[in-house]
């Protein structure tokens, strides 16, 4: 009598494992925050994306907020990072303190000298790549000039951003873009271009105000 | 070299290549007239007989289908009339039991009444008063002597005697009489009693004859449905129609309340099963909601069968009657159990929106919208528990629109098989038709195309015909 039940035991843990859904359907998000010269003074705006990015999270998906300074190839910059709890109310927990740790960063954040966006960058890709979650979203709160020191090599580095969505937030007009507004457009092509090289895909968002268009899909 | 070139007879004459070609078509196509004309009437009468054959067939399955439709109809109209009759036969039966019990008693109470009344009715009979005998003693005494003196005296005395006998019978009916008539009086309560009996015992008897009337009636339905009147399958037809509509009506509604039920409890439920699980590309936490809900139906269901209110399962409806009992309790306490869990998770909702509100609150600096937003909030939570206990036992009468739906569905879906069986005969006929037709109008338009060589077969017919006629003509002269 025990073999029979046994067995439908078995067929049972069977269509039950497959039954299990092994896709990611979290999705995973990963800031760079420009802390270059004068770019401190608009961490406040940054504030008010991680804050909208965090209201917007659910259960299950990752968020991490890395500084870009002379050299941002380092999981050191990594300001804050979490992976949401299935419960919800745990998962609110944890925005609380997300919140708190970078309300603490920007309170004692010292200006760089340098930008070195794609050290950021390749830094969100590992991180992204190890947490493996459905989506996977880059926003960058930089003027998008990468300034590096000397020593650092970045340019000949490509970039495997396949399935990344990169968003440049904020992207603000420097003096000299004033003068020549092409080299504006130039940064951001090329900007474009790398990712696209990288099989990502681009866009730009300087509207703060339509945040929500970062969550649609 | 191109197509259009291999089709150039004469180079640089396109037009002359044309025409040769059109001569050399013509010309087999009159040499192949014949055959073409046999393959051509062959193909159309295939097309035609074969759907002719499908339209035949499709009709003759639409029969079968319509047969199986009645005896479906009649199946369920039968067991539903055995159903109302069998109800109507419990209430005669409560209705006996509960009415004619007290027969007896008031069969008792009528011939003790009417025991009394006899007896009064004998007290109070009128004796009539004995004729006083001194009459005739004075009869007697006057025929004697007329004129005598003593004579008169004995007469004054006499007198006396009568008028005082007289008074004294006079006072003694008095008495009688009166007394008769309190006896009389004291008969009219029970008179009355009487009466109210006998208008109770009519009113029941009425009530049992009323619902023999409604047993006969359905009786007779019964028997049409038995004998298979046409009757009785138009009625059952119709019935059965409105009863998908009304029936899909309120299943309609009903799962309008389960969507509510279901968006009430699938948040909550990611507390308990974790909101970044996937099932077959669902979130587990609204599958462990939608099947909540769905076991909260089942039970109704079971419900339902087990009061025997519903019948779709007759394995509960034959159990046995202790068991049907336990059945009963065994899915109102889980009802019970899972309608106190909705209500907890419905709580448990609204505590976690107010935490997400008041968390956006705080991610985005509206707190004392949040605090206003809350003060109110205790009327939401007890809306929502109240649901979340109510529906599941709302949920729970889905049973009886389900089992309608079901049964009428049945008949809808056959009726609707029927039309369309129909419709394709209808229209593999009209195709039989079109092929046959259009066999006919391709001839047509074959000879039409080689006219000309047909037309100069036709003159040189018509010229040897004539020769030979003419020749005819000469040697019948000669």
């Amino acid at each position: 009598m025990k073999r029979p039940s046994l067995w439908l035991l078995a067929v049972a843990a069977l269509l039950l494992s497959a039954c299990s859904d092994e896709t990611s359907h979290s999705r995973g998000v990963y800031m760079l925050l420009d802390t270059s010269g004068t770019y401190t003074k608009e961490l406040d705006k940054a504030q008010q994306i991680i804050n909208f990015v965090l209201a917007k999270l659910e259960p299950g998906d990752s968020f991490a907020v890395a500084r870009i300074k002379t050299g941002s190839f380092s999981e050191k910059d990594i300001i804050a990072r979490v992976t949401f709890d299935g419960q919800p109310s745990r998962a609110n927990q944890q925005k609380r303190q997300f919140r708190e740790e970078i309300d603490r960063f920007v309170a004692s954040v010292k200006p760089s000298a340098y930008t070195d966006i794609t050290g950021g960058l390749l830094q969100a890709i590992e991180y992204l790549d190890e947490k493996n979650p459905g989506r996977k979203t880059v926003l960058i709160f930089s003027d998008m000039k990468e300034e590096l020191a000397a020593g650092y090599v970045r340019e000949a580095i490509p970039l495997q951003m396949n399935g990344f969505e990169v968003v440049a937030l904020n992207v603000s007009k420097l003096r000299s873009d004033n003068i020549d507004p092409r080299e504006y457009s130039d940064r951001l092509a090329y900007w474009r271009q790398r990712v696209e090289a990288g099989g990502g895909s681009w866009r730009v968002l300087n509207d703060l105000e339509r945040l929500e268009a970062l969550f649609v899909d | 070299m191109s197509s259009g070139e291999l089709f150039l007879l004469v180079p640089g004459a396109p037009l002359l290549s044309g025409v040769i070609w059109l001569v050399v078509g013509v010309a087999l196509l009159y040499l192949a007239r014949s055959g073409a004309h046999q393959a051509i009437a062959s193909a159309s009468r295939l097309l035609h007989h074969a759907c002719k054959l499908a339209a035949h067939s499709m009709l003759l399955a639409e029969q079968r289908l319509k047969q199986r439709n009645n005896e479906v109809l009649l199946a369920a109209g039968r067991e539903a009339a055995e159903r109302i009759i069998e109800r109507e036969f419990e209430r005669i039966d409560a209705s006996v039991r509960r009415d004619l019990a007290e027969y007896p008693a008031l069969q008792r109470q009528m011939s003790d009444a009417i025991t009394r009344l006899e007896q009064d009715y004998h007290a109070s009979s009128e004796v009539p008063p004995e004729p006083p005998a001194w009459a005739k003693v004075v009869d007697a005494v006057a025929k004697i002597a007329p004129k005598e003196p003593v004579v008169g005296e004995i007469l004054e005395d006499i007198h006396d005697s009568m008028v005082r006998a007289q008074r004294t019978a006079i006072e003694q009916y008095r008495n009688d009489n009166s007394k008769r008539h309190r006896i009389l009086s004291r008969m009219m309560p029970l008179w009355r009693k009487v009466a109210r009996v006998l208008g109770e015992m009519d009113k029941r008897v009425t009530r049992l004859l009323e619902r023999s009337t409604a047993i006969d009636r359905h009786m007779a339905s019964y028997e049409d449905i038995l004998n298979r009147s046409p009757r009785a399958e138009r009625m059952l037809s119709s019935s059965s129609l409105t009863q998908f509509f009304i029936a899909g009506a309120v299943l309609a509604v009903a799962i309008g309340g389960a969507i509510i039920n279901f968006h009430l409890i699938a948040r909550p439920m990611q507390e308990m099963v974790g909101g970044s699980s996937y099932i077959m590309g669902y979130k587990a936490a609204n599958i462990a909601a939608l099947v909540i809900i769905l076991v909260e139906v089942a039970m109704g269901l079971f419900l339902m069968e087990s009061l025997r209110i519903t019948r779709l399962f007759p394995i509960i409806a034959a159990l046995d009657d202790r068991l049907r009992v336990r059945m009963i309790w065994v899915a109102f306490l889980f009802l019970l159990a899972l309608a106190s869990i909705e209500a907890g998770l419905a709580f448990m909702r609204e505590k976690l929106s107010q935490d997400d509100a008041s968390l956006v609150a705080s991610l985005v600096g509206g707190q004392g919208e949040a605090a206003a937003v809350a003060a109110n909030v205790w009327i939401t939570t007890a809306a929502q528990m109240g649901m979340g206990f109510i529906l599941p036992f709302a949920l729970t009468f889905v049973a009886i629109p389900l089992e309608s739906f079901v049964h009428s569905s049945r008949t809808v879906l056959g009726l609707l098989l029927q039309g369309l069986l129909r419709a394709l005969a209808f229209l593999l006929r009209l195709s039989g038709n079109i092929f046959r037709h259009g066999g006919n109008m391709l001839i047509r338009i074959y000879d039409l195309s080689i006219f000309l060589p047909l037309w100069v077969e036709m003159h040189l017919q018509g010229r040897r015909r004539a020769a030979a006629e003419s020749a005819l003509a000469t040697e019948e002269s000669s």
